[in-house]
């Protein structure tokens, strides 16, 4: 039988998305219900690369799902530091554990290393090509506010470049109808044209419309998705602290936007939205993150059950 | 005029554009190869003009993806018992393990020894190949 894997955001159709809503909202009803969902099962999380509320949103989900937890922290501290190949290091902890979430500095590692894997592997980020569980986080959250796809106009904001939340959203957002972007970024940073071109091969009509200016992308959005300018993409440490700076979301800017509009962020957040902005009720990001171990929970009874013929 | 004799027992990958069939020659590995082999080089042709010509002498085995991505318009008549028994067109193949390096430097496959590079066709026009693992595309 083909193992179950989580490696992109297009992995899943529009409706096993809509599975996994609905179990995220079942256990966000009645979490007691999933308490020994995964009792005896054990998850190893490999992260190659700095993380915090990925990592631990993971471990707060098998945790609560009655599960258990093994742990490398960052690479220093593991045999890739020897030299070992990410196949070798794969096929080693998939004797471990019934399921691995790992992320990497490099793009398409997920895909490698589940090529290695005997038990399901979630991609939690592969360099800037992929992180479909923030994908998942943030349809979730988008689903849970807004509680539909279609229609929606859905505003992209900084760093569109790098930011492989952005690229892997756009993808599963570009597969519901009527769906409109607009991509507010400065030119270094603009959404690069193998994702536009990924879009449109998606879906013809989706329309995509570039911008500099932030006020004007706001006045018609339905969700703003603002992105930090992440350091470590660049190799070139004057272009990171130009750019940084370029977008900031403040009070002022979201006076031009519509009363019903929510404020996203996959955090951590660095400048680009002011403090003031917390308080304001369209600013859902950090419930968006709470949402997100939920949405884990879900994908990993969903990846568990699949891998035992039984359903979510 | 020059005259190679016919083979009996063997293949002939004719209709190489010109100046390519010295690539083809070598990356098909032939230099080494332990049977009779020949290059023809810019040899009249009335479907071309002209053309380049490899004919492998004494084997049915031949790498047809490599073919297909150095000459995707040449044809390949196998011969057997001076008969030829089959002719195909490789064209380019819709899956390159391999044989196409990936450029990236954030791509795993730079950095993975264990990893081998995939390249999958994504547009026949234009020769574009994308790398399965981190998206880049190539022309071939």
């Amino acid at each position: 039988m083909a193992i179950n894997h989580f490696l992109g955001s297009l992995d899943f159709s529009p409706e096993k998305y809509d599975v996994l809503f609905s179990l995220a909202s079942r256990i966000i009803d009645s979490p007691s219900d999933y308490t020994d969902r995964c009792r005896g099962k054990l998850m190893a999380t490999l992260f190659y690369e700095p993380s915090t509320r990925t990592r631990l949103s993971f471990e707060a989900a098998m945790l609560r799902l009655g599960g258990g937890v093994i742990s490398v922290a960052s690479a220093k501290s593991s045999s890739v530091s020897k030299g070992e190949s990410l196949g070798d290091t794969i096929r080693t902890v998939g004797g471990y554990a019934d399921l691995i979430v790992m992320r990497h500095p490099k793009e398409g590692a997920a895909l490698l290393a589940a090529e290695y894997s005997p038990v399901p592997l979630i991609n939690g980020g592969d360099g800037a090509r992929e992180h479909p569980t923030q994908t998942l986080t943030d349809l979730f959250t988008i689903h849970r506010f807004k509680g539909r796809f279609d229609g929606l106009t859905v505003a992209f904001c900084g760093d569109l470049r790098y930011g492989r939340t952005v690229h892997s959203l756009v993808k599963a957002l570009a597969r519901y109808s009527g769906v409109k972007f607009i991509l507010i970024s400065p030119s270094e940073l603009r959404l690069p044209e193998r994702i536009v071109r990924e879009v449109n091969e998606i879906n013809p009509e989706a329309t995509l419309q570039e911008t500099t200016s932030m006020e004007d992308g706001l006045e018609s959005a339905d969700v703003l998705y603002m992105t930090r300018i992440q350091k470590e993409r660049f190799f070139n440490e004057e272009d990171y602290i130009r750019l940084r700076d370029t977008y900031i979301l403040t009070e002022d800017k979201l006076r031009a936007a519509s009363e019903e509009m929510i404020v996203m962020h996959p955090l951590p957040r660095v400048t680009e939205i002011d403090y003031a902005i917390d308080a304001d009720p369209r600013a859902v990001y950090f419930e968006q993150a709470r949402f997100g171990m939920f949405a884990r929970m879900a994908l990993i009874v969903h990846l568990l059950s699949d891998k035992e013929g039984g359903d979510a | 005029m020059l005259r190679v004799d016919r083979i009996t027992e063997g293949i002939v990958i004719d209709h190489i554009q010109p100046g390519r069939g010295l690539e083809v020659f070598e990356r098909l590995g032939l230099r080494r190869a332990g049977y009779p082999v020949g290059l023809l080089m810019n040899v009249a042709s009335s479907k071309m003009g002209s053309k380049d010509i490899i004919k492998i002498s004494d084997t049915l085995d031949i790498d047809l993806t490599m073919l297909g991505l150095l000459a995707p318009d040449a044809t390949v008549d196998y011969i057997e018992n001076g008969v030829v028994t089959r002719k195909v067109t490789p064209g380019l193949p819709e899956r390159v393990v391999g044989l196409i390096e990936c450029k990236n430097p954030r791509c795993v496959i730079a950095i993975e020894r264990q990893g081998t590079s995939v390249f999958v066709l994504v547009d026949r026009e234009a020769k574009e190949y994308e790398c399965a693992y981190c998206g880049e595309r190539v022309r071939v």
